[in-house]
């Protein structure tokens, strides 16, 4: 898709020096610099790239330069919610958390099911231009799960995908006939997967931690339900399938089995599926802030979760950002919403717990936040080739850090991460050639 | 807090006449055992009444009525007092209608306790007459409270403090201690 | 003079308290009963101190024992009930603990839907809280009343073994019960139909049946549990007819239960539902018995929680 690229206006050139360049796209891990044009694209790698005068230089000696990263499953409030987030600050927090491209779901207010809701996000991307902001489209007019959304008119106001997310399209004809429609499109069709009559009132997951706390249980079996119907869908119809944060171990087995018959399904996971499960809920205290939807599981599941990221079964990572306000999360854990932010902590807890804690390599975790989520969705992004989009991080692997909610740029603080102290995050963030965030560097 | 004995106010055989001095006294003035019953204080009063008791019924052949009543749930102190003290039942015979009641206690000082078992005792019923046996008057107090009985009226400092220690009690030993706050 | 040994603010759960906490408390309730034979049913230990109870949820029983002790203690009760206020809904805890501070009371009640409502509220205030229920997670003077009940015709809980039956999964007492018991040494034994138990019922570390006369078998005492027979509920069970059929505690079924088992139930009971006429006005039924120990368990927390130093 060129659309997605020329959304950014380019501001000269940028060579960025002296980095570990690792881009899984093209198998790089090597010492190279990346000039980026003119244009805002990316011209050659290379080693010791020499430039004349007006060319920005970039030193990135020590750190590590990836392709811009990918967050395709955030929620930016806009229009509507603009006390939880605005496509300004989200991108803001997109750009802190080294993010160069980001999905917004269509739940806002009104719904993202129509031309004019698709455009008000695409111009306000632009004009504040610090992310690329990728508008996905409602699967069904106003996310009621009744008719199909105008989804060619959507197409063509820029949306890369559809979905409901936030409330899962329970009925199954509608579903089937949205796999079937969006194949016009050749874009997926992206499910909150959860079957929400076993769902009922729950709140976390429904496990021991729920039993001994009565807390009203959200049963693995709402997502299983959903993924085992919906997987025979798109093998019925041919439809591209996504599913959006996966929770339960049985459900990575189920799109396991669907890949290995050829069913086109890709899917995602959460930071914080792989990270926490039910039991931190518990020893939270029921804090609100481990609320989020589908509910953080058990270590079974968190296991299964780190072992169909490993062999292929899920396709990348995507935080689910879903901010809300201070106020909404002051209300008691069952009372208060569903959702935790994640643009900009993401990073840092993939770099500390799952790069140096030895469960990932790098260039895979750079892989899943890059090229893998592109490919997921056909986007031409997550790439260093030449004449990609000159979008870049730079990421310090020894940097260590605190998780303070306070100095996010998201206007949200909603997190269970707070005073997590991390080793590794973005330094720096550059968007079609263009520096938007330079941490500056420690003094050593 | 360190408390050193300062002197021996009565010792065991000492402390037995007192008693049963008062038991006379108290049998005297009721003019026998008929509508007499004795209530304990808890903790400190209990041995004491029951002494009272097992002497006047030597005496008189016959055993007054005994009850036990605890005043924890009437203390004008709690709020200061962390933990709370352990409450306890209190044991009394039914109806104090027409009866004539002699509160016993080891010490009287300030004279709270006795105000505060006051009005457990009214919760109770309403005796024709309520007396006080007390066996060490120390002074300090802190209300119009005098006692009817007394053992011993001794002068103290208020950093002073009287020990009490009854045979059937404290392991045999049978005495009034003084001592002071170091 | 004897301390009990008591340091906690509050009263949120049995989970955090110890094995002596729960004695003493239980100890201080035996005074207490002796104070309901009394003439006067009423001592002066909490005058002028105020007690308020938040009621989020209805709740005329527990609230009304409470009150009941309140009074028994000379405390100020104020019944502060917020179905269909602000309160109910929405407002966030900070807003409600400042209300609540605004007020100034030595003792908060409260009652919530919502799991750890109490412990949050706890956290942010000064005053003394006690959890008269939070959703299905704690009851702590629930399982304190069943127990003191169950020690006025037993020696003592260790050993014991207690059958709980019903609706485990949306009760809120078996958790209290259950980690109470526990902890004092008996054994417990959760039995209902498969649709009203928790998925993960054996975190709960007790043995779970699902067949009435299994849990029965070898029971010294039998706690029934309230079944809801709102439309709601229908989802579980089909009706109650057919739930006394299967499930309910009748004459013939409690013979399978030891010798002289005891019947408990936290009420309101349905009679012909979860329990028989028969049985719960039986010989064995402690149920009325509950309802006064559940003021001298009351009256003990709160002397307990409101004196202290201030």
């Amino acid at each position: 898709m060129s659309s997605v690229s020329s959304v950014i206006r380019a501001s000269g050139a940028l060579l960025v020096r002296g980095g570990r360049v690792v881009d899984p796209s093209q198998g790089i891990d090597d010492e190279v610099d990346v000039l980026i044009g003119d244009d805002g694209r990316v011209e050659r790698l290379s080693g010791s790239i020499q430039v004349g005068e007006g060319v920005e230089v970039l030193d990135a000696a020590g750190l590590v330069v990836c392709p811009g990263l990918l967050d395709l499953h955030v929620h930016l409030r806009e229009p509507g919610q603009e006390y939880k987030e605005t496509i300004e600050s989200g991108s803001r927090a997109a750009a802190a958390g080294g993010f160069t491209t980001v999905a917004c779901m269509a739940n806002t207010v009104p719904v993202n099911d129509c031309r004019s809701v698709t455009e008000h996000i695409v111009r306000a991307a632009q004009r504040c231009g610090l992310a690329r902001v990728l508008p996905v489209g409602a699967i069904s007019k106003g996310l009621r799960g009744e008719e199909l959304a105008e989804m060619g008119d959507l197409v063509s106001a820029g949306v890369v995908a559809f979905s409901d997310d936030g409330r899962p399209v329970e009925h199954a004809e509608l579903m089937r006939r949205a796999l079937l429609y969006a194949r016009h499109f050749g874009l997926p069709v992206v499910q909150h997967a959860q079957d929400m009559t076993v769902t009922g009132d729950g709140a976390m997951h429904e496990g021991p931690s729920s039993t001994r706390l009565g807390v009203p249980g959200v049963p693995r079996l709402a997502e299983d339900l959903m993924v085992a119907r919906d997987l025979l869908l798109a093998e019925e119809t041919g439809g591209r399938y996504h599913v959006q944060h996966l929770s339960s171990g049985r459900s990575v087995e189920l799109i396991r089995e669907a890949k290995a018959r050829g069913v086109a399904v890709t899917c995602e996971v959460t930071p914080h599926h792989l990270l926490l499960t039910d039991r931190d809920v518990e020893e939270s205290g029921l804090d609100p802030n481990f609320k989020m939807n589908p509910p953080l599981r058990e270590s079974a599941d968190r296991d299964a979760l780190l072992a169909g990221l490993l062999d292929g079964t899920i396709d990348f990572i995507a935080s689910d950002h879903a901010p809300h306000h201070v106020d909404e999360k002051l209300l008691d854990f069952v009372a208060s919403p569903f959702g935790i932010v994640g643009l900009e902590t993401t990073v840092s807890l993939l770099l500390d717990r799952l790069v140096h804690a030895g469960k990932i390599e790098l260039g895979e975790m750079i892989r899943l936040l890059t090229s893998a989520p592109a490919k997921a969705f056909g986007l031409e992004l997550g790439s260093l080739r030449p004449g990609a989009p000159g979008d870049v991080t730079l990421l310090d692997l020894e940097r260590e850090v605190t998780v303070d909610p306070a100095r996010f740029q998201s206007k949200s603080r909603n997190t269970p991460f707070a005073g997590w102290r991390l080793r590794g995050a973005p330094v720096v963030t550059v968007l079609a050639g263009r520096p938007i965030r330079v941490e500056p560097r420690p003094e050593r | 807090m360190d408390l050193a004995v300062k002197r021996t106010l009565l010792d065991a055989s000492h402390m037995q006449r007192v008693m049963r001095r008062m038991a006379g006294e108290i049998v005297e003035r009721n003019r026998g055992v008929e509508g007499l019953l004795l209530i304990g204080i808890r903790t400190r009063g209990v041995p004491l009444a029951e002494f009272l008791v097992r002497e006047i019924e030597r005496m008189e052949g016959k055993k007054p009525a005994y009850g036990i009543l605890d005043i924890t749930l009437y203390r004008d102190d709690l709020s200061t007092i962390a933990p709370q003290p352990v409450v306890k039942e209190s044991r009394l015979p039914d109806g104090l209608e027409g009866r004539r009641v002699v509160l016993c206690d080891d010490v009287l000082f300030t004279g709270r306790t006795i105000r505060a078992a006051l009005d457990a005792l009214m919760d109770y019923g309403r005796p024709k007459a309520v007396q006080l046996a007390v066996l060490i008057d120390r002074g300090h107090r802190e209300l119009p409270i005098h006692a009817d009985y007394v053992g011993e009226t001794v002068r103290t400092t208020t950093s002073e403090v009287i020990k009490v220690r009854y045979a059937a009690t404290d392991d045999g030993e049978e005495d009034v201690l003084l001592l002071d706050r170091e | 003079m004897a301390k009990s040994g008591w340091q906690r603010k509050d009263l949120l759960g049995i989970a955090e308290l110890e094995r002596t906490e729960i004695e003493a408390v239980l100890a201080t309730a035996a005074s207490f009963h002796e104070v309901a034979t009394r003439p006067i049913k009423k001592v002066p230990t909490l005058r002028g101190k105020t007690v308020l109870n938040l009621f989020f949820e209805p709740s005329t029983r527990t609230r009304s024992s409470f009150e009941i002790a309140e009074k028994r203690m000379s405390a100020d009760a104020i019944n502060f009930s917020t179905a269909g206020s602000s309160l109910s809904k929405g407002e966030s805890l900070l807003d409600t603990t400042r209300n609540l501070q605004a007020m100034s009371p030595d003792v908060l009640v409260i009652r919530h839907a919502h799991p750890r409502v109490p412990h949050q509220l706890a956290a942010r205030l000064d005053t003394s809280v006690v959890n008269a229920g939070d959703g299905a997670h704690e009851h702590p003077t629930q399982a304190l009343l069943d127990a003191f009940t169950i020690l006025q015709h037993r020696e003592q809980l260790d050993g014991l073994r207690v059958a709980i039956l019903g609706d485990i999964e949306h009760s809120r007492v078996v958790r209290s019960n259950v980690l109470l018991l526990r902890k004092m040494g008996a054994s417990v034994v959760i039995g209902g139909p498969y649709t009203m138990m928790p998925r993960s019922a054996e975190a709960l570390g007790v043995d779970v049946a699902y067949s009435i006369d299994e849990a029965l078998e070898g029971a010294d005492v039998v706690m029934m549990l309230r079944v809801q027979t709102e439309r709601q509920s229908r989802m579980s069970i089909p009706s109650a007819d057919e739930y006394f059929a299967l499930f309910g505690l009748d004459r013939a079924r409690l013979r399978r239960a030891n010798e002289g088992a005891l019947v408990l139930h936290p009420g309101p009971i349905n009679r012909g539902v979860e329990i028989a006429s028969d049985v719960a006005d039986g010989r064995a039924s402690l149920i009325l018995e509950q309802v006064s120990s559940g003021v001298a368990v009351r009256m003990a927390v709160l002397y307990l929680l409101a004196g202290g130093a201030s």
